[in-house]
């Protein structure tokens, strides 16, 4: 499969979306809880507690939406400043109650318009990506479609970062990569390429711990391996010292983008 | 407050022209005396536009200006020492064309990468500082950009300072990927730990800020200022243009507006930066270390 058709597949129509996801992997346990209490509640942002396994959990997904009305409603997938901070909320709760933090990233990226900006869109990411650094309690990102840019780091700022196999991750859409350099939205394909935003790119950058490979259709089997890898997953890093969590959390970012040269040895570099 | 001899410490202005920032700024190429503001339209001379911080003495416009001019005139003299100078990006993803846009932000910016850090006193009061550039590929953030912020928060930490930044940027690299995207989340892990140690931070936005830089330490301050009329905004205002289908509000993401809104201290021109800096630094100086 080419980048571009992995893209495709990840903004697929009839992809499952957060609240499969949910619905699958935490049945009824799951209990919905909204609003930033700052402002309003961003229907792009679906989050609250469960139960996997009978370990509590706070779970938080940003939701596109499975069919027009629902996308209407959800905004595509495009949270507001008001989304990420309900977001931030809840790991605050989670981090009080030593509570695992599981999230859903699906988005084209956060929502560019008026209200957004007068908001603060980049105060209310920053904010998430600085606290998420610190936050005592194990945080655990899945890609399950598209990760766009910031949009997507401000809930995957994470001890682990897994990727579904034809799922996305990049700094901009390909889309917009193409305009801004080419002038050419013919050229999404070969920009989606340049990008290196496919789940395997990404693993080979060191960007994700994991991928997930997938059924013909995502079914049960999916979802059910899923559950157990997250559980045994959260349930390691619960034993693990808070100290040790967040160094290696922040070590882990630390460490991404070291490939870089010093003048002096610019022209002779060898590898 | 300015003593004249700082200006010796800035680059002539025929070189300051050549830079590209001069140029990218100012759609009218200046002959050697004269510059037309781009806010009010009066010609300026380009001597008293230099000897005014590159501000317009007719309606008080800030002229983009780069990082060495930056440093020059926010801290003392002599005393800036950079620190991690020889880094620079290389073409990790093999991008098109991006080596030949590196080799070109190097020679038209003098700089080995969008941002300038170091060590410096300002009134006599230590402090790290960096400084972005916008004549480097707009100040777009790399992994270098990102290292760099990274490595002068870590040793602010290390040393007990407080750290500025000035803030200019067009958003991520995407030429370097999603690793250009991680830098966000690097640089506010290192930003945190700052704070956690009860350091102070301020960040001073420039027009324009946008984009993950917005997203990221720039919004992250203990306190945050910005010279008067810069964007500053998460999306840039063509992006929303398109997504909204309407054209935005005349003064929307500006310094004042995001003022009004709530994001940012205050606004402070160039001429009171230093004097406000260094107030606020010693006002988070313990009592007696003065
Ligand atoms: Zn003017």
């Amino acid at each position: 499969m080419s980048a571009i058709d992995r893209v495709n597949a990840a903004r697929a129509n009839n992809r499952p979306t957060s609240i499969d996801y949910i619905t699958k992997i935490f049945g009824d346990s799951f209990f919905e809880l909204h609003g930033d209490r700052r402002f309003g509640d961003d229907k792009a942002i679906v989050s609250g507690i469960a139960r996997l396994n009978g370990l509590p959990v706070t779970v938080i997904g940003i939701e596109k939406g499975r069919n027009l009305n629902e996308r209407m409603e959800r905004n595509f997938g495009m949270a507001h400043p008001e989304g990420y901070r309900k977001a931030l909320r809840l790991m605050k709760q989670a981090e009080k109650f030593r509570r695992p933090v599981i999230c859903f990233v699906d988005t084209s990226g956060a929502y560019c318009g008026i209200g957004a900006e007068e908001r603060g869109q980049g105060q209310a990411i920053a904010e998430n990506l600085m606290e998420m650094m610190t936050l005592k309690t194990p945080i655990l990102s899945i890609l399950i479609g598209e990760g766009g840019s910031g949009g997507a780091l401000a809930l995957a700022v994470a001890d682990e970062v897994w990727m579904l196999e034809n799922a996305v991750y990049s700094v901009i859409s390909p889309e917009g990569c193409a305009s801004i350099l080419w002038k050419d939205a013919a050229k999404t394909a070969e920009a989606s390429e340049c990008l290196k935003m496919t789940s395997q790119d990404l693993f080979s950058l060191g960007v994700i711990e994991r991928i997930i490979r997938e059924p013909k259709d995502l079914d049960s089997k999916l979802f059910d391996g899923l559950k157990n890898l997250i559980s045994q997953t959260v349930r390691k890093k619960l034993e693990q010292p808070v100290d040790t969590l967040l160094d290696n959390r922040y070590n882990r970012f630390r460490r991404l983008g070291q490939d870089f040269v010093t003048q002096d040895d610019a022209p002779t570099d060898t590898e | 407050m300015f003593t004249p001899d700082i200006f010796n410490f800035m680059k002539p202005k025929n070189e300051l022209e050549k830079q590209g920032e001069w140029l990218e700024t100012h759609p009218y190429v200046p002959d050697e005396l004269w510059v037309k503001c781009p806010s009010c339209k009066n010609m300026l001379l380009t001597s008293d536009l230099e000897d005014n911080m590159k501000v317009c003495s007719k309606c008080g416009h800030h002229f983009r200006i780069n990082a060495r001019y930056r440093i020059n005139i926010t801290v003392d003299d002599g005393t800036f020492e950079e620190m991690d100078s020889e880094l620079t990006s290389k073409n990790i993803l093999d991008f098109p064309d991006y080596s030949q846009k590196l080799q070109k932000a190097k020679i038209s910016s003098c700089e080995n990468e969008s941002v300038i850090c170091g060590t410096a006193e300002i009134d006599r009061s230590r402090t790290v500082i960096c400084v972005m550039d916008s004549s480097f590929m707009m100040g777009s953030m790399g992994t270098v950009t990102g290292e760099k912020i990274t490595r002068a928060f870590e040793y602010a930490t290390e040393n007990s300072l407080p750290v500025i930044v000035f803030a200019v940027s067009g958003g991520a690299r995407m030429q370097e990927g999603i690793l250009s995207l991680m830098q966000m989340a690097k640089t506010s892990g290192a930003v945190k730990r700052h704070s956690d140690k009860g350091l102070l931070y301020i960040t001073v936005l420039t027009d324009p800020t946008t984009g993950g830089v917005t997203a990221s330490f720039a919004m992250e301050g203990d306190i945050i200022l910005s010279e008067p009329k810069a964007l500053i905004g998460f999306a840039g205002p063509r992006v929303i243009e398109q997504t909204i289908r309407q054209k935005l509000p005349k003064d929307f993401q500006t310094a004042e507006f995001v003022l009004e809104k709530g994001f940012i201290d205050a606004v402070v021109s160039r001429k009171d930066m230093k004097k406000t800096l260094s107030e606020l630094l010693k006002l988070h100086e313990k009592e007696g270390n003065r």
